[in-house]
């Protein structure tokens, strides 16, 4: 993930053409020409290597959290309550007595697939909407349009939060608030690049050569639509865990004994003056996620405006 | 003039309408039963329910009579500015709102104003100061400062300047003291924002020929940008100021909740956590009617600042 990254980000255009006609050896020539610029590329960007590093770090978390944490983080121990950070508990740990560092590693996981599934709602019924809105036009689009300008002014976490309401506590009902709260953005994005590619040649193209609607949307109006949508994508994952967090931490979210990082911070603020390390060490990683993926989001919408 | 604001607030009731409809939807068509929602206490899924109860609730609530019965039931009272009792505490919604919206008006006044101070600060400071390493490093500062999570900033001061320093009291509302902290807490995501959109108009305005005129007829480079350029490029962060009114109100949601506030947010909060639904739809109003008049006012206002907007009544 990371390396596609900075691979995108760096790749030129003349690299790119040589690679796709050249022989053999030219090619090869062009590919080790292209991991050079990135690797240039990248060291005259070293917060966004950083940022990529964390990135595939946290990513790592979620997938594997035992390679990572070897402690159980709901095993609690009074004896060893609210020990400062050390060699034996590298974050320290809380007042049970249970391992922070390990509480980190399952709490990220937990907020990011939150985050990850948010996005994804947000990604696939604010597209169908836009696109639909979009390509159909007429009373459909005034309808669908009208709604989402309406879900527009009501502030995100808000309506997020009254959807939690209804659909009771938990991460994914949390998730899918969020998910809800950001569909109105797609919808509009989708909305705007569908109406930009419908008047193009090729589209007219096909339709007068009696394509059906799904197969035009599928094959020439959803490719052509997606760099957009993906860059706001990205950007929406960070927005997408800060919220999550703060649902959590509001105590929407997981149940208790459940590491989550907005939850592990609310659980911290009890011991606010004497064990910093319990909302410090939470709050940092929600921080460096949100900044990590909104560098990478930014490097990526710039590589899309310069191509 | 007059006729122009008038047609505004005529479309900003539709708005309102449409709004409150849109969330009158929401809250029943989301499956899920508030009912039982709210018996369970928002606790295990699988707790058993006690049909009786659960029917008298609903008729108590008026929730077993037909959907569009209680639709039209709401929108005349809520065209009535009635927002009826709650479910937690039988209270009037209107007397809970007015009680805790001092509390959140201070608050919000008092972030908004920080933010619109340190947002342009660091913007004209991004693009002022005499050496490239330094003007990164405001920019740095706001993009990270957009990223924080506000619920734990205000922890952090928390930390360092109650429980640390012992500047400031850690808890309660009413004293000027006590509105530093949560009010820097909650205007830092907007600093951010504020500087960096605010910062990228600016460069683009130093770009334009005037400012070069006005630079080659003495002015100093200070002088161009707050009094030539800031102007000019004042408009799209006008816009995004008054989109972020909106986002502080949501935001005090978070940071009263830290700060043991007893305003609005901290009002969400408890209405949210009770399934409060007549609590739930008033503060949904307001949002939206606070979004359609700080709109109007940002409206209003533009051509103040740039004469050659020209309001029309479309």
């Amino acid at each position: 993930m990371p390396m596609t990254v900075t691979d995108t980000d760096t790749d030129t255009d003349t690299a790119g053409t040589a690679e796709a006609t050249g022989a053999p050896q030219e090619r090869e020539h062009a590919a080790r020409a292209r991991i050079g610029a990135a690797l240039r590329g990248t060291a005259r960007r070293p917060w966004l290597l950083l940022a990529a590093l964390y990135l595939g770090l946290v990513l790592a978390w979620t997938v594997a959290p035992g390679v990572f944490a070897h402690q159980d983080p709901l095993l609690t121990d009074a004896s060893r309550g609210l020990r400062p950070p050390g060699a034996e508990h590298w974050f320290g740990t809380d007042n049970l007595g249970r391992d922070l560092y390990s509480r980190v590693v399952h709490g990220t996981r937990t907020s990011l697939v939150a985050g990850l599934l948010a996005v994804a709602l947000a990604l696939v019924v604010g597209s169908v909407l836009g696109a639909l809105a979009g390509y159909l036009g007429g009373w459909i689009d005034q309808v669908l349009m009208r709604v989402v300008e309406v879900l527009i002014i009501i502030p995100g976490l808000l309506l997020s939060l009254a959807v939690v309401s209804i659909l009771g506590f938990g991460t994914t009902n949390v998730a899918i608030a969020v998910g809800i709260a950001g569909i109105p953005g797609f919808a509009r994005v989708v909305r705007a690049e569908v109406l930009r590619i419908k008047g193009s040649a090729y589209v007219q193209a096909a339709v007068t050569s009696g394509r059906r609607t799904p197969a035009i949307l599928l094959r020439h109006i959803v490719p052509n639509a997606s760099p957009p949508v993906l860059v706001l994508a990205a950007l929406d994952i960070g927005g997408a865990v800060l919220s999550i967090a703060a649902l959590s931490f509001l105590g929407y979210g997981a149940a208790p004994p459940a590491p989550e990082l907005g939850a592990m911070v609310s659980q911290g603020r009890d011991y606010m003056s004497t064990a910093w390390w319990l909302t410090t060490f939470p709050g940092l990683t929600i921080a460096l996620v949100v900044l990590s993926t909104s560098r990478i989001a930014r490097a990526l919408e710039r590589s899309g405006v310069s191509s | 003039m007059t006729r122009y604001v008038l047609v505004r607030l005529v479309n900003g009731l539709f708005v309102l309408w449409a709004a409150l409809t849109v969330s009158f939807l929401v809250l029943h068509l989301v499956p899920g039963d508030p009912v039982s929602v709210m018996l369970r206490g928002g606790g295990g899924e699988g707790a058993a329910i006690d049909g009786s109860l659960a029917d008298e609730l609903r008729a108590d609530l008026g929730l077993d009579r037909p959907v569009h019965e209680q639709y039209l039931d709401f929108v005349w009272q809520v065209a009535r500015l009635d927002f009826g009792t709650s479910f937690s505490t039988g209270d009037e919604v209107g007397a809970v709102l007015a009680r805790a919206l001092p509390s959140t008006l201070e608050l919000a006044g008092a972030s908004l104003l920080l933010a619109l101070v340190l947002g342009v600060a660091a913007a004209v400071a991004a693009t002022l100061l005499p050496n490239a390493p330094l003007r990164s490093a405001v920019l740095s500062a706001t993009v990270v400062g957009n990223a924080l999570p506000s619920f734990w900033t205000g922890i952090i001061l928390l930390q360092v300047f109650s429980f640390g320093l012992g500047w400031f009291p850690a808890y309660g509302d009413g004293e000027f003291d006590q509105l530093v902290l949560p009010a820097f807490a909650l205007a830092l995501p907007g600093v951010g924002l504020l500087a960096q959109v605010l910062g990228r108009s600016l460069r683009t305005a130093l770009a334009e020929p005037y400012v070069r005129t006005a630079r080659a007829k003495g002015a100093s480079r200070l002088r161009a940008v707050t009094v030539h350029a800031l102007r000019n490029a004042a408009i799209p962060a006008m816009t995004l100021f008054g989109l972020m009114i909106g986002g502080i109100v949501a935001g005090a949601i978070v940071t009263e909740t830290v700060f043991a506030r007893q305003g609005i947010g901290r009002l969400t909060a408890d209405a949210i956590g009770a399934h409060d639904f007549p609590v739930i739809r008033a503060l949904v109003f307001l949002a939206g009617a606070l979004y359609v008049l700080v709109n109007l006012a940002v409206d209003l206002i533009y051509p103040k600042v740039d004469p050659r907007i020209v309001l029309r009544s479309a």
